[in-house]
């Protein structure tokens, strides 16, 4: 290593001079830096704009003595239009979005983990390929597509197979909501599982394990995290979803008895409402706070997700 | 000579029987795709052709095409486009060329995670706040492609930052070392090496764009609106526009005596769009695998 | 092949700071007000779900009488009609409800004008039940008893009928609060009472029909133009037990001897002018009236009529 800083020589520091970049160039990158800066920091911004700007059209409904939150999240009672008593009660809704969630996570956790396994564990490459093709494009279906066949299609076989009087139910939007979040559980989950070192494999398989044994005791415990990030993401994609819920569930402010009743769930409240209610009225408001409680939601869940795949970076 | 012992088989049973049950749980995802996008198809079938892409709906939106909607979310999909597409790209570069490991660059990660997790209604009721109500632009093309922009952002910085940081840091190095300034190597060696894994983000988002109903339904999509049959330039951008999703929901909850097979020729139509879109996407994917160099 | 996709980027690079400069003008453009296009008029329309098969019939016809009229058809349902006319976001506001007086008085002050309101027509509210329900006519007290909250009725057989297929309970069919529909049913049947929840709240009327034909015990209600003639069953409708119940009809509906008959509104802010003016009186004509017809309800009757 020379001495990184000698005497410059006339000739040097000329040299230098030349190559010295126009003004005009130098401020044009200073400004398009800026710019790359401030779309970096933009996603952050709009994060914290999408809540600030639907906690304040909330908060004056929330913070008012006409309105108890109390009420709001443990009272089953939905009357926004009453002539009589509005009653803004979303224990109803909170159980139809837990309830379709749930059976929409017990068809596609077993599935979706299972696809992964055989994707990342049991297929030869051009398989392997095809499959993950084909699970892309069931993700990029449309939700209202999907809320179109539960209608349609999904809504008569169950009342032909059941017996139930009304199709749209929570089975009907439990399945539609499991193909729809199956997809981003498979592809995390292949992911979580690709990340276990073949040297795991290896030395299961040298101790004369069979393959099962070898997803049942080897992988699955070494991608636990990574594939809890793939249920917690499912789990998120399936209580924000919208439109197929709003058409396959049947739309009915009740608590839930069993698979064959129809609920109303917490996002199709409001794609259902937000139009009708008069901005500025209670009614808006409490929309706007069923946002800000399917926010947290979501953002608890996806927190959990990103801290389980931050924890298998760290091994 | 080498007889299978009782133990061996067995466990050839239990490695067979494992392999084809995760076989069966795979095929249970695909087959719905293939069976849903057939009985669409065969449904459907009555109404497919040309005419109905092209044609204006008639006699109470019970008859005639979708062209109107068509347009609409072309329209709504490439505003969208022209402003996310700046904004995310330019957000994964700064992501995976500017970043240190920081608290800032933590959190700027985790916003876009959570962006991406925020569920589209919420989306909605930001874009009513906000554009609709606050930015006055009233209900609008602009304000639905603004809040779709907004919505699809992640799926471009997702998959522009993994195409970038695909390029290997040696060829920035090299860059570096000629003299060349940070946002010259960007252009001049980052950029050009990805630029298919960019392409496919733009693609995806389009797609993503293409099928969203809810954050448009309050902020500027209508039940219908006359157009003539085969106008481009039917909307102009303070106006409200149809679209194919939105269509497709109200002629399949609202629109009383509508021909049987139109609802599903209209989801047809969306549905293809959506798949040939995203088909378009892995093939590029698949090329720039196969191309690349290093 | 490297030298090209550079070319490829500076022009990518181009064509982003293009869109972002043309984004800024089109926003600021907006902002400015886009008020001067001569050639076409815009209309803004919204409202009643259940007028929104009609109104989106008269735009489609208008088109013909003037084209360089634009008119744009929302949904949603008359509340959101009526609270867009309030606010002065749209021209014209349908609804199937009569505007209410504290409506009327937040438009005025938010305004400065007086809604005006149009009749464009009739409709009578009628009951569906699935074809193959043997019962034919029901009263105003046993509808409320089934929607009402604290109404007792749950089965069919409370109702001296019972459904082939063995289904006894009555699945409600209700519509999504902001239909002018379900405050018209809840004012003129439940009597300003509440709806039972757990009722299925459809978001359009259409659903409703659809929900009642595939579904043996079910009892929905609906504007009458939504009827499928062999899939679904209009039931008579009796004010109460015991008096002659009447059928839905045009004459029904139009000498209110209908019990659920209504009327078909439009609103607009102050008197209506231009434009407006134009087409409010096209679709009181006769042309405009026909369109009322075949879309299932009840035109208005000729002395009644525009010009």
């Amino acid at each position: 290593m020379t001495d990184p800083s000698p005497q410059p020589t006339a000739q040097f520091s000329f040299a230098v001079r030349s190559a010295r970049r126009p003004t005009l160039y130098v401020l044009a990158e200073r400004s398009l830096t800026a710019l790359i800066y401030a779309c970096g920091i933009s996603a952050i911004f709009f994060v914290v704009g999408i809540f600030l700007f639907v906690f304040k059209e909330a908060a004056p409904v929330l913070f008012s003595d006409r309105f108890s939150l109390s009420q709001f999240l443990f009272s089953e009672q939905w009357y926004p239009t009453s002539e009589l008593n509005k009653r803004y009660g979303v224990l109803a809704m909170t159980a139809g979005t837990f309830s379709v969630t749930a059976l929409a996570m017990m068809i596609a956790v077993p599935f979706g983990l299972g696809a992964a396994i055989f994707i990342s564990e049991f297929c030869g490459p051009r398989l392997r390929e095809t499959l993950k093709i084909t699970i892309e494009l069931l993700a990029a279906i449309p939700s209202v597509v999907w809320g179109f066949i539960g209608l349609t299609v999904m809504s008569k076989l169950i009342v032909q197979l059941t017996g139930a009087p009304v199709g749209v139910n929570i089975l009907n939007g439990g399945i539609i909501l499991a193909l729809m979040s199956v997809p981003i559980i498979v592809s995390i989950g292949e992911d979580a599982l690709k990340a276990v070192p073949d040297s795991f494999r290896e030395a299961g398989l040298a101790l004369g394990a069979t393959r099962w044994q070898l997803v049942w005791r080897v992988l699955l415990p070494a991608a636990k995290n990574g594939l809890l990030a793939a249920v917690l993401l499912g789990v998120g994609r399936a209580v924000g979803e919208t439109m197929a819920v709003l058409m396959a569930t049947g739309h009915a402010v009740q608590i839930p008895h069993g698979i064959l009743d129809s609920v109303r769930t917490l996002t199709a409240n409001i794609a259902a409402e937000l139009g009708e209610a008069p901005a500025g009225s209670d009614h808006y408001r409490v929309l706007f706070l069923i946002g800000i409680l399917l926010f947290t939601i979501t953002f608890v869940v996806n927190l959990a997700a990103d801290m389980a795949v931050r924890g298998i970076r760290k091994k | 000579m080498f007889a299978e012992t009782p133990f061996v088989r067995s466990k050839r049973r239990s490695e067979a029987f494992a392999k084809w049950l995760f076989f069966a749980m795979s095929a249970a995802m695909v087959l719905p795709l293939l069976l849903i996008v057939g009985y669409l198809f065969v449904k459907a079938a009555p109404s497919l052709n040309i005419n109905f892409l092209l044609d204006v709906p008639r006699r109470g939106m019970t008859q005639g095409g979708i062209w109107p909607a068509f347009v609409g979310t072309v329209y709504l999909v490439f505003i969208s486009l022209a402003i996310s597409a700046p904004v995310g790209i330019l957000a994964a570069v700064y992501l995976n060329e500017y970043a240190r490991d920081n608290w800032l660059n933590r959190m700027i990660n985790l916003a876009v995670i959570n962006l991406a997790g925020v569920p589209s209604i919420v989306h909605a009721l930001f874009g009513l706040g906000a554009f609709v109500y606050a930015a006055r632009l009233g209900y609008s093309i602009l304000s639905a492609s603004l809040t779709l922009a907004i919505m699809t952002l992640p799926v471009i910085i997702a998959s522009t930052r993994e195409a970038l940081a695909s390029v290997p840091m040696s060829f920035r190095e090299a860059c570096w070392n000629v003299g060349a300034t940070r946002w010259q190597t960007i252009r001049a060696v980052v950029l050009p090496n990805s630029i298919s894994g960019i392409l496919t983000g733009v693609i995806l988002q389009v797609s993503r764009a293409a099928g969203e109903t809810a954050p448009i339904m309050f902020t500027g999509a209508v039940f219908f609106k006359a157009v003539q049959k085969g106008e481009v330039f039917a909307y102009h951008l303070n106006e409200q526009c149809m679209a194919l999703s939105m269509h497709l929901y109200t002629i399949s909850t609202q629109v009383p005596g509508v021909k049987e097979s139109i609802p599903f020729a209209t989801a047809v139509v969306l549905l293809a769009s959506v798949l040939l879109v995203n088909a378009a996407a892995i093939t590029l994917r698949a090329l720039m695998r196969s191309r690349k160099k290093w | 092949m490297n030298q090209l996709a550079a070319r490829g980027i500076r022009f990518a690079v181009t064509a982003i700071w293009g869109g972002a400069a043309a984004t800024c003008l089109l926003l600021s453009g907006c902002g400015g007000g886009g008020t001067d296009e001569a050639d076409t008029v815009c209309i803004q329309n919204k409202g009643s779900d259940t007028m929104v098969n009609v109104a989106q019939a008269w735009a489609e016809e208008y088109r013909a009488v003037a084209p360089e009229v634009d008119v744009e058809i929302s949904g949603g349902g008359s509340g959101v009609g009526i609270a867009a006319l309030i606010k002065g976001a749209i021209d014209i506001a349908n609804a199937s409800r009569n505007m209410k007086p504290e409506e009327i008085e937040q438009a005025k002050r938010n305004t400065g004008k007086e809604p005006r309101e149009f009749i464009v027509g009739h409709d009578a509210l009628a009951i569906y039940v699935h074809r193959d329900n043997p019962l034919n006519e029901i009263s105003i007290d046993q509808l409320a008893d089934i929607f009402g909250e604290g109404g007792k009725t749950t089965k069919w057989s409370e109702l001296g009928v019972s459904i082939p297929g063995g289904q006894d309970e009555i699945v409600r069919v209700s519509r999504q609060s902001s239909s002018g529909t379900y405050e018209f049913f809840r004012e003129h049947v439940l009597n300003k009472e509440d709806f039972k929840l757990g009722s299925r709240d459809m978001n359009g009327s259409k659903e409703v029909v659809e929900l009642v034909a595939g579904t043996p015990g079910a009892i929905g209600y609906s504007g009458m133009g939504y009827n499928v003639p062999g899939k679904v069953k209009m039931l008579k409708v009796a004010t109460r037990k015991g008096e002659p119940a009447v059928e839905p009809s045009v004459a029904s509906a139009l000498d209110k001897r209908y019990p659920v008959a209504r009327s078909l509104l439009l609103y607009t802010l102050g008197e209506p002018s231009g434009e407006t003016k134009a087409y409010i009186d096209w679709i009181l004509s006769d042309a405009g009236q026909k369109v009322v017809e075949e879309s299932g309800y009840v035109p208005l009757p000729a002395d009644m009529r525009h010009k």
